[in-house]
């Protein structure tokens, strides 16, 4: 039980979301993550607005249990297994991150810069936080998929376009972190 | 029994990536700095086994669990919608430090602000919608 409670090791936990994509795969499914707020948009009555809505979001059903199912992971993973969450990141990430103003760099799971509950009130907080939704969902829909259907599914049944939306992952966030981060922080 | 599996599946996956903390920001913020091995080995070990159990099921033209044939589609042919998507999508990854999947799994875990980020990722969507047929693709 011990070793269910500390950090899984990457050797570990790669293989199992591969396990997790042949399972889907094997019940007829696909593993994607992004899809769902499409979904989402849809359920909302987007389609209204734009054809792209207008599908029949009760094939994706589905798909909205893997994500409430995702949903209880979390918590489960969070307050039943680990008694201990702060993330052990490398000295060079923390002392980075000090200098940009995250203190809570590994002694927290996430930055409380932008994680607690004050942000609620921080207009920069959550104009960042906005923003960076924003680009995931705009971004992941246009690319045609996220880092579960384009860097695990697409890549792993060998997928060109998949490598070409990885490039483009890495090279938006070597950007942000490199570029822009020292000017918004 | 199906809805039933895919739940659990998905409670799986939410454990996983909390525990393997590819859903916390410091680890995405570490990769893109190449300070460390922890996330490149999560996707990497994935890939590998990843690609081994997909050349299985083509081999071996493995039924599914409900004996249905297996279809593995392939991704649409194209260049500037990857490129350009997968730039939007880095941004936001690096800066909200999560992406769809670990959005749901810190909702679970507790972290309220991602409530933000879903939200927006939720509106960033619908608005690719409605801007789809004039976007490059």
């Amino acid at each position: 039980m011990e070793i269910i409670y500390q950090p899984w090791p990457w050797y570990v936990s790669g293989p199992l979301i591969a396990v997790v994509m042949f399972i889907l795969i094997m019940s007829g499914k696909r593993f994607g993550m992004s899809s769902n707020l499409r979904t989402l948009c849809t359920i909302c009555g987007a389609g209204k607005h734009a054809d792209f809505f207008q599908f029949d979001w009760k094939s994706q059903r589905w798909n909205l249990v893997v994500v409430a199912g995702t949903i209880i992971g979390g918590f489960i993973g969070a307050n039943l297994l680990s008694p201990e969450s702060s993330v052990t990141i490398a000295k060079d990430t923390v002392i980075e991150l000090q200098n940009l103003g995250f203190d809570s760099a590994g002694s927290a799971y996430m930055p409380t810069e932008l994680f607690d509950n004050f942000v609620f009130t921080d207009l920069k907080s959550m104009a960042l936080l906005i923003i960076g939704g924003f680009l995931v969902g705009f971004g992941a829909r246009y690319a045609g998929g996220c880092t579960s259907g384009h860097a695990i599914s697409g890549l792993s049944n060998l997928q060109v376009p998949s490598l070409i939306a990885v490039f483009g992952f890495f090279l938006g966030g070597l950007f942000m972190v490199h570029v822009l981060f020292p000017l918004i922080f | 029994m199906r809805t039933l599996i895919h739940l659990l599946i998905g409670i799986f996956f939410g454990i996983l990536l909390f525990k393997c903390e590819a859903a916390s920001w410091f680890r995405i913020y570490e990769m893109f700095r190449f300070d460390a091995f922890h996330m490149y080995g999560i996707i990497g070990s994935a890939l590998v086994v990843g690609i081994i159990l997909i050349q299985l099921i083509k081999r071996f033209n493995l039924k599914s669990f409900y004996g249905e044939k297996i279809e593995i589609p392939s991704k649409e042919k194209s260049f500037r919608r990857y490129l350009f998507g997968g730039i939007f999508f880095g941004l936001g990854w690096a800066l909200a430090g999560a992406c769809p999947g670990p959005i749901f799994t810190l909702l679970g875990a507790g972290f309220l602000p991602i409530a933000v980020v879903l939200i927006s990722a939720v509106l960033g969507t619908f608005v690719y919608g409605i801007l789809k047929n004039r976007l490059p693709h």
